[in-house]
């Protein structure tokens, strides 16, 4: 490893900080003093650097944060900012600890963002399963409020604005958009057709913009740092620095920040690579639904263009890293019931074709696939693929379809042998003893 | 394509569809241009008078070019993408891709469904059987375990699910959301486990419910109606005209053995676009009872027995004979136009007199005066249901669109939803309609119509909307007729699918005694003779004085289907032919003439009003007076001016004031032998608002008692405590199973005491 | 070891419990719903946190909060049950004292997830979805619950019990039942699940404080950047902070026990197959692993 410098603290740089929640210690280390540089600039001005810095959604699809806002018609009123914290794609840990560690960095995000787009009252919706980072937003937010940083005009700017912290109460597809939209409004969360987009008749059929977490949270740098700090960070089209996470099987899990030119191999070796005794076998790059990669895409570019390439995508820039112990039969299963679980029921191939995908891949983890199972597997992943209503199921089809590309004979085993006779899964565990008998190489 | 398309329209984009161009509006998603086009896209969820969902995703097509150049990789659902210029769209027909796509989805829809089409009522019309059949595979791969639901669950008394056949297109609740506003059920659960569902105590009795059963693609939604007696391919299916309402909806009656079986919506976009009412769809077995009248009955020693028809026919000429012009012709309000004109002539022609009425129901000498000019009854620009549509103001007096005239209340809903029409309610209380139109309601105690439609703001913008209780409102319907002054529109909505046929025919006392007074004269003995065809004695305002105007008449001939309190105080008694087993027209309150056919060939009472009158004008020897195919007359119109219009009645200072109308499902002789449809009724409450309640030391939950004046008999309801009643009034239906608030001598406007019940 | 049965027989589902009419429901609560519903600009955005304040009086989702839910919102109980049937958060069972939740998402799974279910089901003596007969636990498999750096990750009142062993799941209950405080890794103290229904509803019980700034992997990318000397500035080859940015200092995590594991570590990283850091969380967990 050379002494070129991968990680790049900016979100994650007070995490680790005494009290680092609490509103003191944020202004001590130079909190909200972007707020009110914001607040001495016009909104155009504010909106006009954020969409020159390139922010791109950290929710998954990237898109351009600042486009998005622009979207917005400009006098149409009432509108509305909605955060998305509904942190659920398997492997995604990345705003639950942000919201924990330091949750004046969203709400300071949320009024300069607020600000810019012309919103008077911001929501943010949190996943409910998450009670601490919900208790941490909601005090934040009082504090904010007490410290003139929200409500009436803040900061003798003649500028309101008012936030609701919102817990959702069990349901992953709420992460998608105009579903949290749904959820919010008090039904059930099923996408909703899309024209209208949200930026024109979203929340109360109003204007809305929805932002991810990181992406609202990483504003305040933006504004403190300006569009050409960000700009000199990542790529050609992927720039400035975001939170990767890692977990599995490597010796460090956790949180790294690092501009978006870092490749996967300089994450890995930062996590300390693969448990003592072991190596890898497979990987997501951003989530469970970019489906998995393995060792070949080692030194891809940890970017939104780069990843495209290699058939996978940035998505929740989530890597879940799997040594050679684990059934990738088992987990491609897993991946699946999880989708099967989470589809609102909506649409028939993601409702039905994840029944059927589910039943299917218990055969093989069975050891009691039958003949022709393994094509019909694929054939049913291909009935679903591209005709859903929302990418919730395409998640599910690329699980089967990568897993069963990268590990086919794997698969192939299942006609015989029970995934875990071939694979035992307590060697899998956390807490499994260090393999001796010819894991690695 | 011709010349049309040719010629650029700025409103109209250009899409090819294998490879054919079809011009269609801005905005037109491509399934229905693609019906333009007359190709068929196989769909489940999609339904033209809903809103896009995209949920069950057959009708995907390939679009290699959106229109600018650029396709979409994947097949995209053509009920949720709207047609681009210069698109082009590629169907299961030309393409591979799409063909696929839809093999697959079909082939995912059947994995959970149970595939019991030989035991499913909708097997042999079903779109999911027949795209199966159609399009699926040969061969199903699917060896895993399908979802079990126990079956069938009980939406409501009249409506069943079963779940396992379900697909979940959402057309059952996004209909009770979208179109009826009765958001009784909705999805349950989520993914596989989804299921439609109501909550238990709340069971769906929308008025419109029995719509989900027709636009339900599979076998889910059954009726317990209909459920099991016919496989839809043994049914011959006949177009007509509800006899319901006035809203004049087209239905298709399905018959077989001599019987109809069901009836569907009709699909008639200007009247009730492809929507019924459950009166309307469920409410026709009424004739099939044991009191069917099916031989002519003459009363002998005091009892009425059977008799042949030269019996009867004579019998019955000697009695008219004797009475001559003195004798009064009721019609009720539910015959055909060309039936209606038969009674006209047969009283004016045959007999001689002018004491014709078609009102069974409260009226006044203003209402005869200003019905017959409204723009419906003259056919003078009335007011149409599109005009309803694009409205920008909509007033409501003494009107209760969902109960008086259900589909006029879902084209006023539709308008609400997609074009933001306003509705203002002059009512006594906020009613669950008012609700669910987000109307206005000014709240008005019965008799204060006037008053308070001339306290609106009306304009060119405004469509006034009259009902048959303003009749009881005195000033009302002047004030109604008086807005076209201010530039307003109007329309006057009687109940009845016949009243402005028959007004139009002349079964309307131009020149004679009206329903009422023709009653009295029977009493006074200023009349002799009654002839009496479809009036039930119950609808009129003093039941009891009617059966005693009756009982004094020296001869009363009836007309009738089924006997009624008016055949059994008759002389003579004529059977006359179901509705179902006679042709002719209605008229409905736009003033639209529309077809009633006749659905049954073979019946048990093969003479119509007209072939009976034909016959007893012979009888009287007057051949010729009543011709088949009368023509229709209208009655020239008296004139009656909103200065002379007669003050409202003082209310005695402190009194209280009733309210009623009659809800859709109550005790209406129509729907006997529907108890599925009565049990979907509305509960039976009596409203008063709280001031009211505290007054008389009415609690929620307490029973209260309606009567004339304190102390004297009266109908007992259940109190509803409800703010949005006017000060000063309690409402109360008009009628229920064991009730006729008429025959208590309650009625709108007039004094009301209230008591609360004392446990016995 | 397959994870759970395949579920396809539906009996029962769709609907709330009807035949338990009991409630805890008072004025009070009405009181904190309308408060609920005041925050929203329509009140049937307040449809969510009011059910999690019924769930916190009520322990479940009881047919009279629905139908009190309805009746505020003014919208039919059939849509209130749509709704509470939709999300895995609301039960329609009584929950248990404490509601732990297990996860076996994929990762959780193979890392542990799987037999910590089943020793937490053996303990119990009961399957997911069902409550103890005593009230005091209930159980449910739950989906990935964003934590995957803490995995296998075990929720109890929805607080965070992070890399959680057999072991430690068998403790976590012990104590749980004899009323001993119990810590979330990172969160409060325990004390019940209806607590914390009343905070996802939307009320404050003052225990934002409780628990650690992070969790140990949530800092390792900050500690490795403090140790090289990497920041936000020296990315871009210079440019001191601007006077008004946060001064991005070292993270210095005081409160943190495991704080020296970062400094202990070696400067130059290893790669992947290098020796192991004898602290590193495999080895850790390799001791965890010999009782």
């Amino acid at each position: 490893m050379s002494d070129k410098q991968v990680l790049v603290p900016v979100l994650t740089a007070n995490w680790g900080q005494d009290q680092s929640w609490k509103l003191a210690q944020y202004e001590r280390t130079g909190g909200y003093r972007a707020l009110k540089t914001a607040l001495k600039r016009t909104p155009e001005d504010v909106l006009t650097e954020v969409k020159d810095s390139q922010l791109r959604g950290r929710g998954g699809a990237g898109f351009p944060t600042g486009t998005k806002w622009s979207f917005v018609p400009k006098d149409l009123n009432p509108k509305y900012l909605v955060v998305n914290g509904d942190e659920s794609e398997p492997g995604t840990c990345k705003d639950m600890p942000l919201l924990m560690a330091s949750p004046h960095t969203l709400v300071e995000g949320v009024i300069i963002s607020s600000y810019a787009i012309g919103v008077a009252k911001a929501f943010s919706y949190i996943r409910g399963e998450a009670l601490h980072p919900i208790r941490r937003v909601r005090a934040a937010v009082e504090e904010a409020y007490q410290a003139g940083y929200l409500g009436k005009n803040i900061l003798g700017s003649g500028y309101d604005l008012d936030i609701v912290v919102h817990a959702g109460a069990g349901a992953y597809i709420c992460g998608e958009e105009t579903a949290l939209l749904n959820s919010l409004e008090g039904r059930r969360g099923q996408p909703r057709l899309r024209p209208p987009f949200p930026a024109v008749a979203g929340l109360y059929a109003l204007p809305t913009v929805i932002n991810n977490v990181e992406s609202i949270a990483t504003v305040p740098a933006i504004i403190t740092r300006g569009k050409d700090w960000f700009l000199s960070l990542g790529t050609e089209k992927s720039k400035g620095v975001t939170i990767y996470s890692l977990s599995g099987h490597v010796k460090r899990p956790g949180q790294y920040e690092a501009p978006l030119s870092v490749t996967f191999r300089e994450l890995f070796d930062l996590a300390g690579g693969i448990r003592d005794g072991h190596h890898l076998k497979f990987f997501t790059a951003g989530g469970s639904s970019t489906g998995i990669l393995t060792e070949e895409a080692i030194d891809v570019t940890m970017d939104y263009e780069s990843l495209l390439k290699v058939g996978s995508q940035l998505g929740t820039k989530a890597m879940q890293i799997f040594d050679e112990t684990t059934s990738v039969v088992r987990t491609c299963l897993r991946w699946v019931e999880f989708y099967k679980h989470e589809s609102c029921g909506k649409c028939t191939p993601c409702r039905e074709g994840t029944w059927w995908l589910v039943q299917l891949l218990k055969r093989f983890e069975a050891g009691q696939a039958q003949e022709g199972d393994l094509e019909k597997l694929l054939s049913v992943a291909d009935e679903i693929n591209g005709v859903s209503f929302c990418p919730l199921a395409a998640g599910a089809v690329t699980c089967v379809t990568t897993a069963v590309k990268h590990f086919r004979s794997e698969f192939e085993a299942g006609y015989n042998t029970p995934a875990w006779e071939l694979l035992p899964y307590e060697r899998s565990t956390a807490w499994a003893t260090p393999a001796v008998e010819g894991a690695a190489k | 394509m011709t010349d049309q398309a040719i010629a650029p329209n700025p409103d109209l984009v250009t899409v090819t569809i294998d490879g054919i161009d079809v011009a269609v509006p801005k905005g037109t998603l491509v399934i229905r241009a693609a019906e333009e086009a007359g190709i068929a896209i196989p769909r489940f969820c999609d339904h033209p008078l809903l809103d896009p969902a995209g949920a069950c995703r057959q009708c995907v097509v390939e679009i290699p070019d959106a229109g600018n150049g650029r396709g979409f990789p994947m097949p995209q659902a053509s009920c949720t993408t709207v047609a681009a210029q210069g698109m082009q769209v590629k169907t299961a027909a030309t393409s591979e891709k799409a063909r696929a796509a839809q093999e697959g989805i079909l082939e995912l829809l059947l994995i959970n469904h149970p595939l019991d089409c030989p035991i499913c009522d909708k097997g042999g019309e079903c779109p999911l059987q027949n795209q199966a059949v159609a399009n699926g595979r040969l061969q199903g791969r699917y060896e895993g375990v399908k979802r079990k639901f126990p079956t069938p669950l009980r939406l409501s008394p009249q409506l069943l699910l079963d779940r396992e056949r379900c697909v979940f297109c959402q057309r059952c609740t996004r209909f009770a959301e979208q179109i009826a506003g009765d958001d009784l059920i909705s999805l349950t659960e989520r993914g596989a486990k989804s299921q439609v569902g109501f909550y238990g105590n709340a069971p769906f009795t929308s008025y419109f419910a029995g719509n989900v059963v027709q636009i339900c693609p599979v076998g889910a939604l059954t009726s317990e109606a209909y459920r099991f007696s016919a496989r839809p391919f043994d049914l011959v299916s006949t177009v007509t005209t509800c006899d319901g309402c006035a809203a004049g909806c087209q239905l298709r009656a399905d018959h077989r053995h001599g019987q109809v079986k069901r009836r569907q919506a009709g699909d008639l976009p200007a009247v009730n676009e492809e929507w019924s009412c459950d009166r309307g769809r469920f409410g026709f077995v009424s004739g099939r009872g044991d009191d069917r009248v099916t031989t002519p009955l003459v009363r002998k020693d005091g009892e009425l027995v059977p008799a042949s028809w030269p019996e009867a026919l004579e019998a019955a000429a000697a009695g008219l004979a004797k009475a001559g012009s003195q004798t009064g012709v009721l019609t009720g309000g539910r015959l055909t136009r060309e039936a209606a004109a038969a009674y006209a002539a047969f009283a004016r022609q045959t007999l001689g007199t002018e004491d014709i009425d078609c009102r069974a129901r409260a009226l006044s000498a203003e209402e005869t005066a200003v019905v017959p000019t409204a723009p419906a009854v003259l056919n003078a620009s009335p007011v149409t249901y599109a005009d309803l549509e694009q409205a920008k103001h909509v007033v409501l007096v003494g009107f209760e669109p969902e109960d008086e005239a259900p589909i006029v209340f879902l084209r006023l809903r539709k308008a609400v939803r997609k074009n933001k029409l306003q509705v203002t309610a002059l009512a006594p209380y906020r009613s669950l309609g008012s609700k669910k139109l987000s109307a206005t309601v000014v709240p008005t105690a019965p008799g204060q119509e006037a008053a308070a439609l001339a306290g609106l703001d009306l304009d060119a913008d405004t469509i006034v909307l009259g009902g048959e209780r303003l009749a009881a409102s005195p000033g009302a319907l002047a004030a109604l007729a008086g807005v076209a002054a201010k530039g307003a529109r109007w329309a006057w909505l009687p109940r009845r699918p016949g009243e402005i046929g028959a007004i139009q025919a002349g079964a309307f006392p131009v020149a004679g005694r009206d329903t009422l007074a023709q009653l009295a004269a029977l009493q006074s003995g200023e009349l002799q003779a009654l002839v009496i065809a479809g009036v039930e004695l119950a609808d009129l305002p003093d039941p009891a004085a009617a059966a005693a105007a009756l009982d004094q008449a020296l001869f009363v001939v009836s007309l009738e289907t089924r006997l009624s309190d008016a055949a059994h105080r008759a002389d003579v008694v004529f059977p006359v032919a179901l509705l179902e087993e006679t042709a002719g027209t209605f008229v409905n309150w736009e003033g639209r003439a529309l077809p009633v056919a006749q659905v049954l060939s073979r019946t048990r009472s093969p003479m119509t009003d007209i072939r009976v009158l034909q016959a007893l004008a012979e009888a009287l020897g007057r051949p010729g007076t009543v011709p088949t195919d009368s023509p229709t007359r209208a009655a020239a119109p008296r004139t009656v001016s909103v200065e002379t219009a007669p003050t409202p009645a003082p209310t005695p200072q402190g009194a209280l004031v009733l309210a009623t109308h009659r809800e859709l499902l109550d005790d209406s002789r129509l729907l006997d032998g529907e108890p599925a449809l009565i049990a979907s009724a509305r509960p039976i409450v009596a409203r008063l608002n709280p001031a009211t309640a505290k007054a008389a030391g009415i609690e929620p939950g307490d029973r209260v008692t309606l009567s004339t004046e304190a102390g004297v008999p009266g109908v007992t309801f259940d109190a509803l405590i409800d703010p949005t009643v006017a000060d000063g009034v309690v409402w109360a239906p008009a009628r229920a199973r064991g009730f006729n608030l008429a025959a208590a001598g309650l009625a709108a406007g007039r004094p009301v005491a209230i008591a609360k019940e004392v446990a016995a | 070891m397959s994870g759970h049965e395949f579920e396809y027989d539906f009996a029962g589902t769709g609907t709330m419990d009807l035949d338990d009419r009991s409630t805890n429901i008072d004025q009070a609560t009405i009181a904190e719903m309308n408060e609920l519903i005041a925050r929203y600009p329509d009140k049937r955005s307040a449809l969510g946190p009011i059910l999690h304040l019924v769930q916190s009086v009520d322990g479940r989702v009881s047919a009279p909060g629905v139908e009190i839910a309805a009746a505020l919102l003014d919208i039919p109980p059939a849509q209130v049950q749509g709704f509470a049937t939709f999300y895995t958060m609301y039960h329609k069972k009584p929950a248990g004292k404490h509601h732990i939740g297990v996860c076996t998402t994929a990762l959780c799974a193979v890392l542990g997830g799987d037999a910590l279910l089943d020793c937490v089901e053996k303990k119990l003596g009961i399957h997911a979805d069902e409550t103890t007969p005593d009230g005091e636990f209930s159980l449910e498999r739950i989906e990935c619950n964003a934590a995957c750096d803490f995995a296998p990750v075990v929720m109890a009142n929805w607080e965070f019990m992070d890399n959680m062993t057999p072991e430690k799941a068998e403790q976590l209950i012990d104590d749980l039942r004899a009323g001993k405080p119990v810590q979330a890794t990172r969160g409060a103290t325990l004390t019940g699940w209806r607590d914390s229904e009343r905070v996802l509803a939307g009320f404050s019980d003052g225990r934002a404080d409780e628990g650690p700034s992070a969790g140990e992997p949530s800092l390792r990318g900050v500690q490795l950047a403090a140790e090289k000397g990497w920041t936000a500035d020296s990315v871009t080859g210079a440019a001191p902070a601007p006077p008004d940015a946060p001064a991005a200092p070292p993270a210095e995590p005081k409160t943190e026990p495991k704080a020296a594991t970062a400094k202990a570590e070696p400067k130059a990283e290893p790669k992947p197959k290098a020796k192991a850091d004898a602290k590193a969380p495999a080895a850790k967990a390799a001791k965890g692993d010999k009782k």
